[in-house]
């Protein structure tokens, strides 16, 4: 009985370490590339692996600093960053795909987010005060690079 | 390591200089108001030294015309479902007769703004709440869509989402479940410009809509405030509204 | 004083059917409540001109009961009134269990009841709703602590401070609900300090009612004795909260009526209001009010169980309307923001606004009555909150004595 059942989960052991193995990459997100960079040097407005780890922090301190205090600098501004990673294509992903630049990684994190049952997921163009990122006129780069002033954060 | 800071100071440089031309050339051509506001920077925050206040009459607001709904509509992206007693309206024309004498007349109604605003009162997560310059907003991020602002306003101003929505605009965001009411256009009054409503009843010179710092007193809207004789709707509650009406 | 004996209700199959019963009320609601949240609220009948509809009348009903569900049992440790305390345990764990049930509603009819947690740590301490939630909770506490005292005999010197902390935190409590419309200027039936104190009286009524119709079932249900003395005192009771409601009905109405302003809204109700007028009279001041009046004090009728379960149960009807006609009708007579002018707009200024109930809306608000019942019967069945025999020999300290006299 034991040795069957031993039998068993030896067996399952080894077939679950095998069969993931062929497709490893698959089960990490596809993050889509954004549209611009902030810099030269740095893709986004604070360096990937800190904007990974803490973007969720910018973003709840920005939206009270607008919605109560009226501050609208572009750094950490939720509109910017829409039009920054989201193309405004008609054919651009909404955020129930997984090709969305937010869920394809809240989706592979299993993190629920709440932004886009009010927020635009895509960036609309609707009049010359909002148009899409102004881009700097850059010669050597061949992404352009965002034109945003930075804010000093506290 | 001085290399890397140089670099940076240079990039610094380039980028604000950049950023300069490249949003004056994107600004200038949705520049197009009588009035301009404070244009304050966008760091900066708002103060009480501003208050903003609008001004109504009545007697130029043609029964018929709702250019002002239209555009209110255009800008937050307030496209209606066909359901008019779960659509959202933020501002809408009233007409009103008088049960003696018959003289009938239009005026558009929309959240008042008030200083002493019961909807921010009776909000019990502090959703609602009034700016430092006066406009009332609702912050949807808090609101739990319990509606008992919607219960509490005396212009019945509020409107609550009923269903889910999609392609909001981005200055605009709104969802199901919130309650929202009109903002004033604050994306709009922070980048120095006037409502939309404002606007386009001004575009189609009609006129009958004035924008601007109540705190002013060479203000358009404060000189003609001084002049003419204007009310609140529902005075009698002394809310001190940022909207008042000529006419009524 | 003799000692009382409580034990837990019987459990086995009767049990687990009754509760699975009442538990798929339950869980219809919670459909309800995802069809609606799901859908958004258009799938209501609730509009931008009536926001808060049949879930808010269940849910501020349920939660007005809770309090004066109480009542018995304050009635023993603050008042000294022996003869109710074998009914004291049961009254707290009404009172709890009515108020679970209605903040049940409340909260899973919020546009986002995901953000219940918001609710709780922000705070606009101006807003009388925001004291109300932390009433509500506390007030689940206070009784929770009041029963401990009452069921732990270590502690029963404690009782009477307990009942005390719990009756002046219900008698608030009530008031804040009140004063949810007391406070809005905006409409005509509200704005009126009067409120606050109807509710409490209403509470009263409405408490006492629902905690008579359970005693008797319960009683009725566990096979034990439930005597004609305690049963008469709450009956007579429950004749003077009635007729108390109707005094400030009466002069709530006689007031606004002798208000030039408000002849609007009045004659709205009382009159020409179709739905809410009939709702009024017939409903709130017939069978909730004046019926009730005359079952529980007629002789004829006055010393019979079965009449008195009915007029309990026309209570709580005529409490439904009444708070539907506050509640709804307050909100579907339009805003007087132009006196003296006929409005209309596209946005349904100036008349009356139309409001039909709609089944979810049905549904939930009847998931909470069965939440509180489903709650209260199975904390009988796991805590000793019954006694276990109510008859005249147990209840009444005078009656052996006059049994043998006589």
């Amino acid at each position: 009985m034991i040795k069957h059942s031993l039998l068993v989960l030896v067996t399952g052991l080894l077939l679950g370490m095998v069969m993931p193995g062929q497709a490893d990459d698959s089960l990490l997100p596809e993050i889509p590339a954004a549209q611009a960079r902030f810099s030269e040097t740095q893709g986004c407005v604070e360096p990937t692996a800190d904007m990974r780890r803490n973007h969720m922090k910018y973003i709840l301190h920005q939206r009270d600093e607008t919605m109560h205090r009226g501050i609208r600098t572009k750094q950490y501004s939720l509109v910017e960053c829409i039009n920054c990673h989201v193309s405004d294509t008609p054919d651009a992903a909404r955020v129930s795909s997984e090709e969305h630049f937010c869920s394809s990684c809240h989706s592979y994190a299993a993190v629920n987010i709440d932004c886009f049952q009010c927020h635009a997921d895509r960036p609309v163009k609707t009049s010359a005060t909002q148009a899409m990122p102004a881009v700097a006129e850059s010669g050597s780069a061949s992404i352009p690079v965002l034109a945003i002033e930075e804010t000093t954060h506290e | 390591m001085s290399e890397q800071s140089n670099f940076d100071q240079y990039r610094r440089r380039f980028l604000s200089g950049s950023a300069a031309t490249v949003a004056g050339m994107a600004v200038a051509p949705g520049v197009l108001l009588h009035e301009i506001g404070h244009a304050r920077p966008a760091s900066q925050a708002v103060t009480d030294e501003v208050r903003w206040g609008m001004l109504i009459d009545s007697n130029k607001c043609a029964e018929g015309c709702d250019d002002c709904v239209k555009a209110c509509n255009e800008e937050h992206g307030l496209t209606g479902h066909g359901r008019p007693a779960t659509d959202s309206q933020w501002i809408r024309k009233v007409t009103l007769k008088d049960k003696q004498t018959g003289h009938t007349q239009t005026l558009p109604l929309l959240c008042q703004h008030c200083e002493a605003p019961p909807c921010v009162d009776v909000c019990p997560t502090g959703a609602s709440f009034k700016r430092a310059d006066g406009i009332v907003l609702v912050d949807k991020h808090i609101c739990i869509g319990c509606r008992y602002c919607m219960m509490a306003c005396p212009y019945k101003a509020r409107s609550f989402i009923h269903e889910t929505l999609t392609d909001q605009k981005p200055y605009s965001p709104r969802g199901k479940g919130t309650v929202e009411s009109c903002t004033f256009c604050v994306h709009r009054v922070d980048d120095g410009e006037t409502p939309a409503c404002v606007e386009a009843c001004t575009a189609e010179n009609h006129n009958a809509m004035v924008f601007g710092d109540l705190n002013d007193p060479s203000s358009k809207i404060s000189q003609q405030l001084k002049q003419y004789n204007s009310r609140q709707i529902r005075a009698d509650l002394q809310l001190n509204t940022g909207v008042r009406y000529r006419g009524i | 004083m003799k000692q009382v004996d409580f034990r837990e209700i019987d459990g086995g199959k009767p049990f687990y059917m009754l509760v699975g019963f009442i538990g798929l009320f339950v869980l219809a609601a919670l459909g309800a409540a995802y069809y609606m949240e799901h859908n958004g609220h258009y799938v209501t009948g609730m509009t931008n001109q009536v926001v808060w509809g049949t879930p808010h009348v269940f849910a501020v009903f349920l939660i007005v009961a809770a309090s004066g569900a109480l009542n018995v049992a304050s009635i023993s440790s603050v008042f000294g009134k022996t003869a109710y305390k074998p009914l004291a345990r049961l009254s707290g764990l009404l009172a709890i269990t009515l108020l679970v049930g209605g903040l049940a509603v409340l909260v899973l009819d919020l546009g986002r009841p995901d953000r219940l947690i918001v609710a709780m740590t922000y705070y606009n301490f101006k807003s009388i709703f925001a004291w109300n939630i932390m009433l509500y909770t506390g007030f689940m506490a206070v009784v929770a602590v009041y029963l401990w005292m009452m069921m732990e005999r270590k502690m029963n010197s404690f009782t009477k401070p307990a009942g005390l902390t719990a009756f002046v935190w219900r008698l608030i409590l009530t008031t804040g609900t009140g004063s949810i419309f007391g406070f809005l200027v905006a409409r005509e039936a509200y704005n009126t300090a009067l409120l606050a104190p109807m509710f409490i009286i209403m509470s009263f009524a409405f408490g006492l009612a629902i905690f008579i119709l359970v005693l008797m079932g319960m009683y009725r249900w566990s096979n034990r004795p439930l005597g004609d003395a305690i049963l008469y005192r709450l009956k007579n009771l429950l004749g003077v909260f009635v007729a108390s409601v109707l005094y400030f009905v009466v002069v709530y109405h006689l007031t606004n009526l002798y208000i030039t302003e408000n002849h609007g809204v009045e004659r709205f109700i009382l009159l020409d209001g179709g739905i809410y007028t009939k709702l009024f009279w017939i409903v709130q001041i017939g069978l909730g009010g004046l019926l009730p009046l005359a079952l529980l004090y007629l002789p004829a009728t006055g010393k019979s169980r079965g009449w008195i379960g009915i007029s309990s149960l026309l209570v709580i009807i005529g409490g439904l309307a009444q708070i539907y006609v506050l509640l709804i009708g307050g909100q579907a007579y339009p805003l007087e923001m132009f006196p003296g002018k006929e409005v209309s707009s596209s946005f349904f200024d100036g008349v009356v606004a139309s409001y039909t109930p709609s089944l979810p809306e049905f549904v939930l608000g009847i998931g909470g009555v069965a939440i509180a019942l489903a709650a209260t019967i199975v904390g009988t069945r796991v805590l000793r909150f019954l006694p276990v025999s109510l008859a005249d020999s147990q209840v009444d300290p005078h009656h052996k004595a006059e049994e043998t006299a006589a």
